[in-house]
C-alpha cells in the first residue's frame, strides 16, 4: 500500500505559499471550509514518489502563532490538537526570500513544538536583483532544519522540497531556541502544573485562552489550574518572547545572510510615489476600476447571449426530440432555464476574479486599500471595501464573495450588507424600459437628456443607499470584533499566470456548486406555480379562449392562452392575491406577478410582463408599447404614468429581489440570519420608498 | 509633546522606544515594530491616514490611532 504524508503549508501572507501548494497539487485540490466558520480549507494530493503520496494543506497566512482573527486560529488549534486527522508528519514553513527576518519568526514559533519541519525559501529568482545571498549549510546548521531553496514562479526547486517531504522522518525535531527563557519562576511553575506536555504548547494554550477565545469558549480546566494573568500582562510577556525570538533570528541572519545594498533596484519606491499619490493614486485607481467595469459590463455579454442562446437552443431541441408531456415541460422550462440561470453569471464572475487576483497577486490592491482605508472608515466600512463595493455595479454575487480578504468580521458583514444596494447589471433591463415609458426622452443640457438623467440618477442613489446604510448599520450593530487595521505593503510582482487561474477556476466553482443549487431550486419552484392552477380556467384555457376569439391567428391565439394561463395559474392568483398590498404603489396584479416572479432575479421582471401582456416576443420595442397602452381600471389613466413609474423604479433600486445573492450570504456569514434581515429590511424600506413616492407624485 | 510615529515628517527616520501601550497589537509587534529597531516613514495616505512604514525591513500600514501610541526618537 502507498504511505501517505501529511503536510502542513504554513507561513507569512504574501510568501508565495499558494504558489507552492499550486506547484506541488496542481488541479488536483479541493477547497472547503473548516466546519462552523467560513474560513476556506484548500488541500490537495501531491504525488511524492513512486509509492508515496503526500496530502497537502495550505494553511491560512499568519504572521504568528498568536493568533488574532479566525483564519489564523486554525493554523493555532491544529498545532495543539496532536489527535486531529489533518495534524501533520511534516511542517513546511514557506518565507520569502526578501522578508527572511520577519517570516522566520513563525518558524520558531513551529519549530518549538518539536516536529519534523522544512523551511522553504521561496522567490529565490529575485536574490541577484535584490543583492541577497544566503549561506544555506550555516542557516541550516543554526535553524535546526533542512532548507528549500524555491522559485516559484520559475517551477525551481519543488524536486528538492518533494525529496525532503519524503524523508522527514530524519529531519531534526529540536528547537532552535529557548524563547521562554525569562521570568522564570512563571514558566518553571507552569511546567510542573503540565508535565506531560512541552512548556511552550501549555503557554500558547493559555494565551490563546486569554487574549482570542471569548468567554464561552475558553478550556476552564486551564484557567484554573494555573495562575492567570491579565491580558495586558501576557501581552507583556509576550512581546518579551517575540523579543527573544526576533533576536535569536537577527544574530542567525547576521550570519548567513547578506545584502548588497548597492545592487538593490528601487523599484518599490518608484511605484509606489506614483501609486499611492494624492492625486494620481486616485486617478489611476478610477481608471482602472473604469476598464474593469467595462469589461465586466460589456465584454461579459458577448459569453453571456451565447449562454442564453445555448440554453435556449437546448430547451427547443429537447421539446422537439422528446414526446410532450409534463415531465418534459419541466425539464424545458424549469430544470434547463434555471441552469441557464446560474451558467450566465459564469463570465460576470470569471472576469471579475480575474481582474481581482492580478491586482492582488501583482501587490497593487494594497495601495488601493492604503489609499481609500481613510475614506471608508467613515461609514464603518474599510479600505478593502471598496472593490466589492465598486464589483457590486458587475453583480452583487461576485462583490459579495470578494469581501474575504476583509479581516475585521464588523466590517465585512456591513460590506455584505450594503452591497446590494449598488446597481448591478440585473436592475439594468428594468430601469432601461421603465424609464423609456415614464421619463420624457428630451435634452435639457447639450446631449444630456432627462433619460439619460434619471438612469445616472439611479446609479448614485444605488451607491449612496449602500454608503449611507453601512453609516447606520456601524452605529447599530453592536460587535467587538478585535482587528486592528494592520496591512503588508507586499512588493510589486508580476502576477503568476497559474494562480490566477486557478484562483478564478476555485471562485467560478464555488458559485456554481454553492449558489447554483438553490437558484435551480426556487427556479423549479417558480416554474411549477406558473405552470398548474387551482382550478377549470387554468386546465381549459385552450378552449375558453378559442371560443372567445374566433378569427385570431394560431401565433395570437397562443399567447392569448398563455396570457390567460399564467392569470389563472398559482403565481396568477397569488399576484391577486398581493394586488391590495401593491396598490398603494400604484401598481396592478400584473405588476404583482412581475415582483413575486423577479425575487428569483430582477431581470425576470421584463419577461414576466412580456408573458402577461401576451406579446410573445421580447423585443423592448413591443413591450414597451404593450405597457403604454395599459390603462389603470380605476382612474382610466395610462397605468404607467410618472407616479407609478417612478415608484416602480424605486422599488428595483432598493428591494432584495435576488435569491442568488441571498444564497451567497448565506454561503459567507454561514446563517440564514444575515441573508433573512437582508431581506426583510431592503423589502420594507423599498415598499416605504416606493409608496411615498407614488402617494406624492400621483 | 512625545515624538511618536504619528508626528514622524515623510522620509524621517527614528528608533522605536519602549511600547507600554496595550492598544499597540501584538501583531504590529510580532510584524517587526519592537523597541531598538528602526522605522521610515515613507508615505502618508490622503487626510493623514493610514501611515506606510518600512519598520525594520517590513513595509506596511498602519492607522494613525496605533501610531500615536509608539515612541520613537528621531535618528535622521
Amino acid at each position: 500500500m502507498a504511505t501517505q504524508i501529511k503536510v502542513s503549508l504554513i507561513g507569512n501572507p504574501n510568501t508565495g505559499k499558494t504558489s507552492v501548494f499550486n506547484l506541488l497539487t496542481g488541479l488536483n485540490q479541493q477547497v472547503g471550509n473548516y466546519p462552523g466558520i467560513t474560513v476556506e480549507k484548500k488541500e490537495g494530493a501531491c504525488k511524492i514518489s513512486h509509492d508515496v503520496k503526500a496530502h497537502v494543506i495550505d494553511l491560512p497566512g499568519t504572521y504568528s502563532l498568536n493568533a488574532s482573527s479566525l483564519d489564523e486560529n486554525i493554523v493555532t488549534e491544529l498545532l495543539l490538537d496532536q489527535e486531529s486527522e489533518d495534524f501533520p508528519d511534516v511542517a513546511v514553513v514557506v518565507s520569502d526570500v526578501e522578508n527572511l527576518k520577519r517570516n522566520l519568526l513563525i518558524y520558531t514559533q513551529i519549530k518549538d513544538f518539536e516536529i519534523p519541519t522544512i523551511l522553504v525559501v521561496n522567490m529565490a529568482d529575485r536574490m541577484r536583483r535584490k543583492g541577497i545571498s544566503l549561506d544555506i549549510p550555516l542557516l541550516e546548521k543554526e535553524l535546526n532544519t533542512k532548507i528549500a531553496l524555491i522559485s516559484a514562479r520559475k517551477g525551481e526547486g519543488i524536486d528538492e522540497l518533494k525529496k525532503l517531504i519524503e524523508s522527514y522522518r530524519s529531519l531534526p525535531k529540536k528547537r532552535c531556541l529557548d524563547a521562554l527563557s525569562f521570568e522564570q519562576e512563571y514558566f518553571d511553575r507552569l511546567q510542573k502544573t503540565f508535565p506531560d506536555q512541552s512548556l511552550y504548547k501549555s503557554w500558547l494554550k493559555i494565551t490563546q485562552n486569554a487574549s482570542f477565545k471569548n468567554a464561552d469558549q475558553r478550556d476552564e480546566a486551564i484557567d484554573s489550574e494555573v495562575e492567570t494573568k491579565s491580558e495586558s500582562e501576557f501581552k507583556r510577556l509576550q512581546q518579551k518572547e517575540t523579543i527573544k525570538r526576533y533576536q535569536f533570528i537577527n544574530d542567525v541572519l547576521k550570519k548567513g545572510l547578506i545584502v548588497d545594498e548597492k545592487s538593490a533596484t528601487g523599484m518599490r519606491a518608484k511605484l509606489d510615489r506614483i501609486l499611492t499619490h494624492k492625486f494620481w493614486g486616485y486617478f489611476i485607481f478610477f481608471v482602472i476600476l473604469l476598464f474593469i467595469f467595462q469589461v465586466i459590463y460589456d465584454w461579459s455579454s458577448y459569453p453571456m447571449d451565447l449562454i442564453d442562446e445555448t440554453f435556449s437552443w437546448a430547451s427547443e431541441a429537447v421539446k422537439t426530440v422528446l414526446p410532450s408531456g409534463p415531465f418534459v415541460d419541466l425539464l424545458t422550462e424549469g430544470i434547463i432555464p434555471g441552469l441557464g440561470g446560474v451558467v450566465i453569471f459564469i463570465p460576470q464572475i470569471a472576469f471579475l476574479f480575474l481582474f481581482i487576483s492580478i491586482l492582488e497577486e501583482s501587490g497593487y490592491m494594497s495601495r488601493v486599500v492604503f489609499l481609500m482605508d481613510r475614506v471608508m472608515r467613515r461609514f464603518g466600512l474599510s479600505g478593502k471595501s471598496v472593490v466589492p463595493l465598486v464589483s457590486g455595479t458587475a453583480c452583487a454575487i461576485p462583490a459579495v464573495m470578494a469581501t474575504r480578504n476583509i479581516e475585521n468580521w464588523k466590517e465585512r458583514l456591513i460590506t455584505i450588507l450594503v452591497v446590494p444596494f449598488t446597481t448591478c447589471a440585473a436592475r439594468l433591463p428594468v430601469y432601461l424600459i421603465i424609464i423609456a415609458l415614464v421619463i420624457p426622452n428630451e435634452k435639457i443640457i447639450w446631449i444630456f437628456g432627462y433619460q439619460s438623467l434619471m438612469l445616472m440618477f439611479l446609479y448614485f442613489l444605488g451607491f449612496a443607499t449602500a454608503v449611507g446604510s453601512a453609516w447606520v448599520l456601524n452605529k447599530i450593530l453592536k460587535i467587538k470584533s478585535k482587528s486592528y487595521f494592520v496591512i503588508e505593503m507586499p512588493g510589486y510582482k508580476i502576477p503568476i499566470f497559474k494562480n490566477v487561474m486557478i484562483n478564478v477556476i476555485e471562485k467560478t466553482k464555488a458559485f456554481v456548486f454553492g449558489a447554483g443549487k438553490i437558484i435551480l431550486a426556487i427556479s423549479i419552484i417558480l416554474w411549477v406555480l406558473a405552470s398548474f392552477g387551482p382550478n377549470e380556467k387554468f386546465n381549459n384555457a385552450e378552449e375558453i379562449i378559442s371560443k372567445q376569439y374566433v378569427d385570431l391567428s394560431e401565433e395570437e391565439l397562443e399567447n392569448k392562452v398563455a396570457s390567460h394561463k399564467l392569470e389563472y395559474s398559482f403565481i396568477g392568483y397569488a399576484g391577486k392575491a398581493i394586488e391590495p398590498v401593491v396598490k398603494p404603489l400604484g401598481y396592478d396584479w400584473k405588476i404583482g406577478i412581475g415582483l413575486i416572479s423577479s425575487f428569483a432575479a430582477r431581470e425576470v421582471f421584463v419577461g414576466t410582463l412580456a408573458t402577461i401582456y401576451s406579446v410573445g416576443s421580447d423585443e423592448e420595442e413591443t413591450i414597451k408599447n404593450r405597457m403604454a397602452a395599459e390603462v389603470n381600471p380605476v382612474t382610466g389613466a395610462p397605468l404607467f404614468n410618472l407616479a407609478s413609474g417612478i415608484s416602480l423604479l424605486l422599488f428595483y433600486a432598493f428591494a432584495m429581489q435576488c435569491m442568488s445573492t441571498l444564497a451567497i450570504v448565506k454561503r459567507e456569514t454561514n446563517s440564514w440570519k444575515w441573508p433573512m434581515t437582508q431581506l426583510i429590511f431592503m423589502s420594507i424600506f423599498a415598499y416605504g420608498v416606493a409608496l411615498v413616492a407614488y402617494q406624492l407624485l400621483k | 509633546m512625545n515624538t511618536t510615529i504619528a508626528t514622524l515628517k515623510k522620509g524621517q527616520r527614528a528608533l522605536i522606544k519602549e511600547i507600554t501601550s496595550d492598544i499597540v497589537p501584538l501583531k504590529l509587534l510580532e510584524m517587526g515594530c519592537l523597541p531598538g529597531n528602526e522605522v521610515e516613514l515613507l508615505q502618508i495616505a490622503p487626510f493623514q491616514c493610514p501611515l506606510y512604514l518600512n519598520i525594520n525591513g517590513s513595509h506596511l500600514a498602519i492607522r494613525k490611532e496605533i501610531a500615536v501610541h509608539i515612541e520613537v526618537q528621531i535618528i535622521k
